[in-house]
């Protein structure tokens, strides 16, 4: 099997965020991988080892797991962090053209470094942190024609027969689902518990390959992509007022009785 | 006038809440066309200010992953050549618009909480801390929209219906449901519908009891905090916050939750926020409009007692 995982570098999601002309102060804040990709990566490492003879990724296990990465020369610290884990390389499509683009954009390039690297299998997380919008994993489905197997809460996947199955859970229920590869799947947060990079992980991580991919590397035009061909535009971004304390009081045993008599005041009950 | 189609959507056979929203909402723009996929939803739609339904036939969605319901709005988007079209912020909503953003070469706005005759949305971004005001400026408006926004204003009589039988491309057939297993809810409203939310975390110790008695005494659906999901107390589907779900109720009780940044951004809007916890120096306090200092296994069942005899 190929397999793709694609990854982002968001602001830390502990940390407070702001604007600045219209996008994220992406400056202000420390950069790390998206917490919610971690579980695509780990997803993509287990299904991996359970196809490999070797029960083990990387060479030798028949299968490559490729991180795919858009954003700026930074996120190789992202990238770098999701090949401690066990992925076999990277490619890290970086051009200033980038810049400011939408999830249309994102999703067309990235839709472009699918099509060329011939994968069986995408592996997403359900969103980012950052932009939250969760749309990429879809927009991917359509562009590519592939399968949509998304919001997984489990995953199997069978290279003899090109099948991959999942368990889909979202506030409707559980759906279990299947197709023939390829497809594009997201996995939610539960399905597993993402693994620490080893001490060898970080260092073999050093020495796998990211390519760098610019603009002219993806097939597409400057117009196509970047902050002028986003389709919608920011008009005002303004701070709220921060929500200040109201009233508090020490239990004396009669906490609950106050606190319903001033629900009941406030008529929400 | 402009044509704005809006994506009904039901839970257990009956229309949300939040397809009225979308009604409401699309009012203001120009003429409402609910898109159903299941014809029994029809006779309820007339609750809500629509004014025309269309009917989509010969496709059983339930059998699919979101790709034939965005490719019938792509067709009724060209042949209405609709202006807007608005759809709930639930995790399928959000598919259906990326997909459909996609078809028609549109603009996409996902979770706004409004939207104005002009197409302008609102949107609460960084878990709340920064509004910002956006329109989609190529092809048709695409926008979805969080439930519990705007209250519903109600239909006025019978909206007219037609049929549509759209055209389903196989790779939009790709990803079939094999089976499903509906969610278990015990009765309690869905989270991102309820009006009030009951919400615990780590000082719950992992007993939900008093919490979901509570909830169950006001109505309401119960929250979890990501401390709570990730120890294995509670379903990760009921994880308020940054990575899980955005509430906006009328009221948020937050029980045991510190209040770290990670949880706040998943609720800092909702209208009144009432906490309890032991820590007088826990940050949930600094926004909670009444905050108990206290242990919330004393509290907790002193107020759903007293609610309930409210109630009586």
């Amino acid at each position: 099997m190929k397999i793709a995982v694609c990854v982002k570098q968001v602001p830390d999601s502990w940390a407070e965020k702001k604007m600045s002309g219209g996008t994220l102060d992406r400056a202000s804040v420390d950069a790390v991988l998206n917490d919610l990709d971690e579980y695509a990566i780990e997803e993509a490492l287990r299904i991996v080892e359970a196809n490999s003879p070797t029960k083990e990724a990387g060479e030798g296990s028949g299968h490559t797991i490729t991180l795919i990465s858009m954003g700026p020369d930074r996120a190789t610290e992202a990238i770098r962090k999701g090949l401690s884990m066990g992925a076999d390389d990277a490619i890290h499509i970086c051009d200033d053209a980038f810049a400011g683009s939408d999830a249309l954009a994102t999703s067309l390039v990235l839709s472009k470094v699918i099509t060329d690297g011939g994968f069986d299998l995408v592996f997403c997380g359900t969103e980012s942190t950052d932009a939250r919008m969760s749309v990429i994993p879809a927009m991917l489905a359509e562009r590519l024609g592939w399968a949509q197997l998304t919001f997984a809460s489990s995953v199997a996947a069978d290279p003899a027969s090109s099948k991959v199955s999942i368990a889909r859970s979202t506030e409707f229920g559980i759906e279990n689902m299947e197709a023939t590869f390829p497809a594009v799947v997201s996995v939610i947060e539960k399905i597993n518990e993402p693994r620490y990079p080893s001490f060898k992980g970080i260092m073999a991580a050093k020495k796998k390959t990211i390519l760098v991919k610019a603009l002219g590397d993806v097939g597409l035009s400057a117009e196509q992509v970047g902050n002028k061909a986003a389709w919608s535009k920011v008009k005002d971004a303004v701070l709220r007022p921060a929500r200040s304390a109201g009233i508090k009081v020490e239990d004396g045993g009669d906490g609950g009785t106050k606190l319903v008599d001033f629900l009941a005041e406030k008529r929400v009950i | 006038m402009s044509e704005v189609l809006i994506l009904v959507e039901a839970i257990d056979g009956k229309v949300a809440k939040s397809t009225g929203e979308l009604a409401t909402f699309a009012k203001a723009i120009g003429k409402v066309n609910a898109v159903v996929f299941d014809s029994a939803l029809v006779a309820q739609l007339s609750a809500y200010a629509i004014d025309n339904v269309i009917v989509c036939n010969g496709i059983d969605v339930a059998k699919f992953s979101p790709g034939p319901i965005a490719q019938s709005l792509a067709q009724l988007v060209s042949s209405k050549s609709a202006t807007a079209v608005l759809i709930t912020s639930s995790a399928k909503g959000k598919e259906v618009a990326g997909r459909l953003a996609v078809a028609t070469n549109s603009g996409i706005i996902t979770d706004a909480t409004s939207i104005d005759s002009d197409l302008v949305t609102t949107q609460a971004v960084f878990g709340g801390s920064t509004t910002v005001h956006a329109s989609v400026t190529h092809g048709t408006s695409i926008v979805t929209l969080r439930s519990n926004s705007i209250e519903p204003i109600a239909g006025s009589g019978t909206p007219t219906t037609e049929e549509f039988t759209p055209t389903i491309s196989d790779s939009a057939k790709l990803g079939v449901v094999t089976s499903t297993q509906p969610v278990v809810k015990g009765g309690r409203p869905e989270l991102t519908e309820a009006s009030v939310v009951v919400s615990g975390g780590r000082g719950t110790n992992g007993d939900f009891k008093p919490v979901e008695a509570l909830a169950d005494v006001l109505g309401a659906a119960v929250g979890a905090s990501r401390a709570a999901t990730d120890a294995g107390w509670y379903p990760h589907t009921h994880q308020v916050g940054q990575t899980g779900k955005t509430v906006s109720p009328q009221l948020y009780v937050a029980c045991g939750i510190s209040g770290a940044i990670q949880h706040r951004a998943g609720m800092q809007t909702s209208k009144m926020i009432v906490a309890i916890n032991k820590d007088p120096e826990a940050p949930i306090f600094e926004l909670a409009d009444y905050g108990v200092i206290g242990d919330l296994f004393n509290v907790l069942p002193q107020a759903t007692t007293a609610i309930a005899a409210k109630k009586a």
